[in-house]
């Protein structure tokens, strides 16, 4: 495996682009120079820190601190599927039902994957840990906030419709089964054309990565495939739990619709 | 049939109310527009979380799942929500074919002036006050035995008013069906007698 390193130079010359697209926003007046710079300067701080963060914890395969650190990225997973909602759950409910949905399903997909399907020794091996729940991760993220975005954003402009149907002697899931199925939908349809067009259009990010570090293509594409079933797995299972806590949360034991449980419109959105 | 008890049911603009309605009595209820009304309503159907119990006959409330509570004591709200694409599917027991209709439905359609084939029509094509005589319908359908109605007429003209107020009334006699009438309207409340309640500052009180 030839690994060719970067040096600080190398990065140097990639960063001048950025210069330039934010001198270039600046002289077309976009209005976004300030925004590009903000992002590179902490994307930049973030990677390399990360990177050392990593270091550390491969050199020391301790399982607290990688469950420490597991628990650091669904925490901050959490924070930005409550961030991308337009109505969120009132209390502990706004945070709780994206970060243990997540939690749910892309846990037990790692797990399985590191100790059935990859089979490292031991399994918290952080090398294939960490990378792996991230993938999963920021996938069943984006899954969990869209499906749930969309369930809120529903339910509060069908609330006639389906109190309608609980006036009709409906039962609770009865009255937001339609609503349930296309926020699943929603939520899903992503990952569903990620897989469709996957080598197509581009090549997916990691296997990209793979190759560039110098893996041979045909095993970076067998990663890649893995890595991509078990995304959508996870994505589906986080999605699917999200929006059944989430719906059940917006009826209460007499099977009312509670729309006094979401809050107030975030006016960002 | 049975009769229709609201034992302290209040919500927070209104103070707990106490009304019996005896099996097939209609009680009118009016006050100015935000003084709860539609609100009571809601909360007897369970609708809103409220304080108090609701008897029908001699089963509570809280004794009945919320679905079969809902299908006995029906609820006919001011403005009809649809959720499929057609009439015939909001119907508990048809489909679509109006041939395999049971008989009291088409005769219901019929009262409120509707071919049987009106159950194929598609939603879209109603105009507000058929959709409004058509909800009455739909209601009927689940054959309850405690009628709630806010403002069943208020989109009607005459013509759909009287056929509405005969049907309800032809409906309350055969199926001895306690009725409490959200109406604005005086002369309805003379046309159809029973006694009448208005919600003043928070209470209800029989109007005088």
């Amino acid at each position: 495996m030839i690994l060719i390193h970067l040096t600080p130079w190398d990065l140097t010359l990639a960063s001048v682009l950025v210069l330039l697209l934010a001198a270039m926003s600046w002289r077309l007046r976009l209005g976004v120079e300030r925004r590009i710079l903000i992002a590179a300067t902490r994307s930049a701080v973030q990677l390399m820190l990360v990177g050392f963060v990593l270091k550390f914890l491969f050199a020391q395969t301790s399982l607290p601190l990688i469950a420490l650190m597991m628990l650091v990225m669904l925490s901050a997973a959490g924070f930005e599927v409550m961030q991308r909602q337009k109505r969120r759950y009132r209390g502990l409910w706004g945070y709780g039902i994206g970060a243990f949905s997540m939690f749910l399903s892309s846990f037990t997909v790692t797990l399985l994957a590191l100790t059935v399907i990859i089979g490292v020794e031991p399994w918290y091996q952080p090398q294939y840990l960490i990378p792996l729940l991230g993938m999963l991760l920021g996938n069943a993220m984006s899954g969990v906030a869209i499906a749930l975005d969309s369930l809120t954003r529903q339910a509060w402009e069908s609330r006639g419709k389906i109190e309608a149907r609980l006036l009709a002697g409906g039962t609770w899931e009865e009255s937001i089964e339609d609503i349930r199925r296309e926020s699943l939908r929603a939520g899903l349809i992503p990952i569903v054309n990620a897989m469709g067009t996957a080598g197509l259009v581009s090549l997916p990010g990691m296997m990209t990565g793979q190759i560039l570090a110098g893996s041979p293509p045909l095993e970076a594409a067998k990663y890649q495939l893995l890595i991509m079933f078990l995304i959508s797995a996870g994505t589906g299972l986080g999605s699917v739990a999200a929006v059944w806590l989430g719906s059940r949360r917006l009826f209460d034991d007499r099977q009312r619709l509670r729309l006094d449980r979401l809050a107030e419109a975030d006016g960002r959105h | 049939m049975a009769g229709l008890r609201l034992d302290a049911i209040g919500h927070r603009l209104l103070a707990p109310v106490n009304l019996t309605l005896a099996a097939g009595e209609l009680v009118f209820l009016s006050g100015p527009s935000g003084s709860g009304k539609s609100l009571l309503l809601r909360a007897v159907a369970d609708l809103d979380p409220n304080a108090g119990e609701v008897w029908l006959g001699d089963a509570a409330r809280s004794a009945m799942t919320p679905p079969y509570w809902r299908r006995r004591v029906g609820l006919l709200p001011a403005e009809s929500f649809w959720w499929a694409e057609s009439v015939g599917e909001h119907f508990p027991v048809t489909k679509t074919a109006s041939a395999s209709a049971p008989p009291p439905i088409v005769g219901w359609l019929a009262q409120l002036g509707f071919d049987p084939d009106v159950l194929n029509w598609s939603i879209a094509r109603l105009s507000t006050g058929e959709r409004q005589r058509l909800a009455l319908v739909r209601l009927l359908s689940q054959e309850p035995e405690a009628l709630l109605l806010d403002e069943a007429t208020a989109n009607l003209d005459p013509a759909g008013r009287e056929r509405v107020e005969t049907l309800v009334e032809t409906y309350r006699r055969n199926a001895r069906c306690a009725v409490l009438w959200v109406s604005h309207d005086p002369g309805q409340r003379r046309r159809l007698g029973g006694r009448s309640y208005v919600i003043r500052d928070g209470r209800l009180e029989p109007e005088s």
